[in-house]
């Protein structure tokens, strides 16, 4: 089985943000920076799989600046086989993301392509779908468990009353959430492996892909502050506050 | 559902498709029907809950749209406000598409009031088989009211300890016509179901009241509760970041004061 597991690098989801004082954006000059979680567990799901299903190949790519590497070259140290990371300085919308992917998966020619639901950056959840209607493919998103059958994929999804379970043929797409699995450490040796494994380098315009932007942003913004709360000294104060609440809102 | 959305104030019209190919739920055959709808209309819109997120991605793409989902608030016909970083900050977009996909917050929009019945009609459609096909489904079963429009909310965090020491918090929920929420830290340990789970990567939700208990406040979780209107925290420690961003905090041990706390708002007569 051949995957593609496409990877984004964000600011560290341990990192307290800040918005810049000008509202231009979210600062992100020499704040620590990091796989997002999501694609974590997209590229651990490809390395399972491959562990399963054996004779895989699992190419991992990312689009962005130079840094993006860093990413390219944890998901090699996870078991990843070969990266490629197509060179842009410019911040892409999802679409224009979905379109170069849809471009580096009719080069590929992978059975399945594995992302994470969503990046904790903008918080989108977009670029799965998206790929998959480029591609006329079938989609299954929110993975909590996905289990190799005979022709296909079993995908149980995460959705607003409980999990379903669908029967998915290949090729496919398919977006992980948290509860599929818990991605590895890579150990030092594979950290040092994962350098010498093949890193393609491709310009953006190589992709022949319209990358205008459909939105602009006009302004970036803290979220209102909350006013400090005060502590309740008993059990009856509480219950008696709760009552007042409850009042009011029967009241409405 | 075609009965209720057409008792809908502003609803002119209700379209019904109806057929094997689109009851399954799946994305690649219900968006051909609606790519074939679309053009029709300035706004394609739908809730941000998961089938939403699932499908309007997908549209999107067909249709050559960049969608703007989330939305928390419309400030023009063409500038939409959509939280980024898990709610740490909010980004004001501008549109110049001629037309606009939308993912609305039901949290953050009032609901509309009931209007005189708009007209239901089937629409007539060619039946596009989805390549994949449902095999299970796990509903969770549960009398208490939906998580997303609850009026009131209440949450268990990791310290609940135990699925059976969730059974207090459905308890102290029930009292108060609550629906339950969890963390992810309490789904993950198995203690809560999936579909409960409120933040970043769960549920979304803004009630009038969040009784958070045994929830220190990880990020992830604050970032579904940021709507809430008032919070009120159980926790035995004053410095977690939910009990310093909450209204009213009670500092102790949640498995004494939670079964006090029902019996008081029982004997004070709080019901609902």
């Amino acid at each position: 089985m051949k995957i593609l597991v496409a990877v984004k690098r964000v600011v560290d989801h341990n990192v307290r943000i800040r918005v810049r004082p000008d509202g231009s954006g979210v600062e992100t000059a020499g704040v620590r920076m990091s796989m997002n979680p999501f694609c974590k567990h997209a590229v651990e799901a490809a390395v399972q799989l491959a562990e399963k299903v054996g004779a895989s190949e699992i190419v991992v790519v990312s689009i962005g600046p130079k840094p993006a590497t860093d990413v390219i070259l944890t998901a090699l140290a996870m078991g990843a086989h070969r990266g490629m990371r197509i060179q842009t300085d410019a911040e892409l919308e999802t679409l224009a993301i979905a379109k170069l992917l849809a471009k580096v998966v009719a080069e590929e020619q992978p059975d399945l392509v594995l992302l994470g639901k969503q990046a904790v950056d903008d918080d989108s959840n977009h670029v799965g779908q998206m790929l998959a209607a480029l591609l006329d493919w079938p989609q299954a998103t929110f993975a909590s468990a996905i289990n190799p059958t005979g022709d296909g994929l079993e995908v149980t999804r995460e959705v607003d009353w409980g999990r379903e379970t669908v029967a998915l043929p290949l090729p496919a797409v398919v977006t992980a959430d948290l509860r599929l699995n818990t991605p590895r450490n890579a150990a030092l040796p594979m950290v040092m492996k994962a350098r010498s494994k093949p890193l393609a380098v491709r310009p953006v315009e190589d992709f022949g892909v319209d990358l205008t932007p459909r939105l602009r942003v006009d302004s970036v913004s803290p979220p209102p502050d909350r006013a400090a709360g005060k502590t309740v000294g008993n059990v009856a104060d509480l219950a008696r506050l709760i009552a007042d609440d409850v009042a009011d809102l029967e009241a409405l | 559902m075609a009965l209720d959305g057409a008792r809908l104030l502003g609803v002119n019209r209700v379209l019904v498709g109806q057929g094997a190919d689109l009851a399954a739920g799946l994305p690649d055959s219900i968006v051909p029907l609606l790519a074939g709808l679309a053009p029709q209309y300035t706004y394609i819109v739908a809730a941000a809950a998961a089938a939403g997120r699932d499908l309007m991605p997908r549209l999107a793409a067909k249709l050559d749209l960049m969608p703007i989902t989330d939305v928390v608030s419309i400030e023009a016909p063409n500038r939409f406000v959509r939280p980024i970083y898990a709610g740490n900050a909010l980004q004001t977009v501008v549109s110049d598409q001629k037309q606009n996909l939308l993912t609305l917050r039901a949290s953050a929009f009032r609901p509309t009031g009931l209007g005189d019945a708009a007209p239901i009609e089937p629409l007539p459609h060619a039946p596009v088989a989805s390549a994949a096909r449902i095999i299970a489904a796990h509903r969770t079963e549960s009398d208490s009211p939906d998580l997303s429009t609850a009026q009131i909310v209440v949450g268990g965090g990791v310290s609940v300890g135990s699925a059976e020491g969730f059974k207090l918090i459905e308890q102290l929920a029930k009292t108060l016509g609550a629906a339950v929420g969890a963390t992810r830290a309490a789904v993950d340990a198995g203690y809560a179901p999936n579909d409960w789970q409120v933040g970043q990567t769960g549920k979304i939700i803004a009630p009038d009241l969040y009784i958070a208990v045994g929830i220190s406040g990880a990020l992830q979780h604050l970032a579904g509760i940021q709507g809430a209107k008032r919070i009120i925290a159980i926790n035995s420690d004053p410095e977690a970041p939910l009990s310093k961003m909450a209204d009213a905090v009670l500092v102790g041990d949640l498995f004494t004061i939670v079964p006090a706390l029902i019996a008081e708002l029982d004997r004070l007569g709080v019901k609902r």
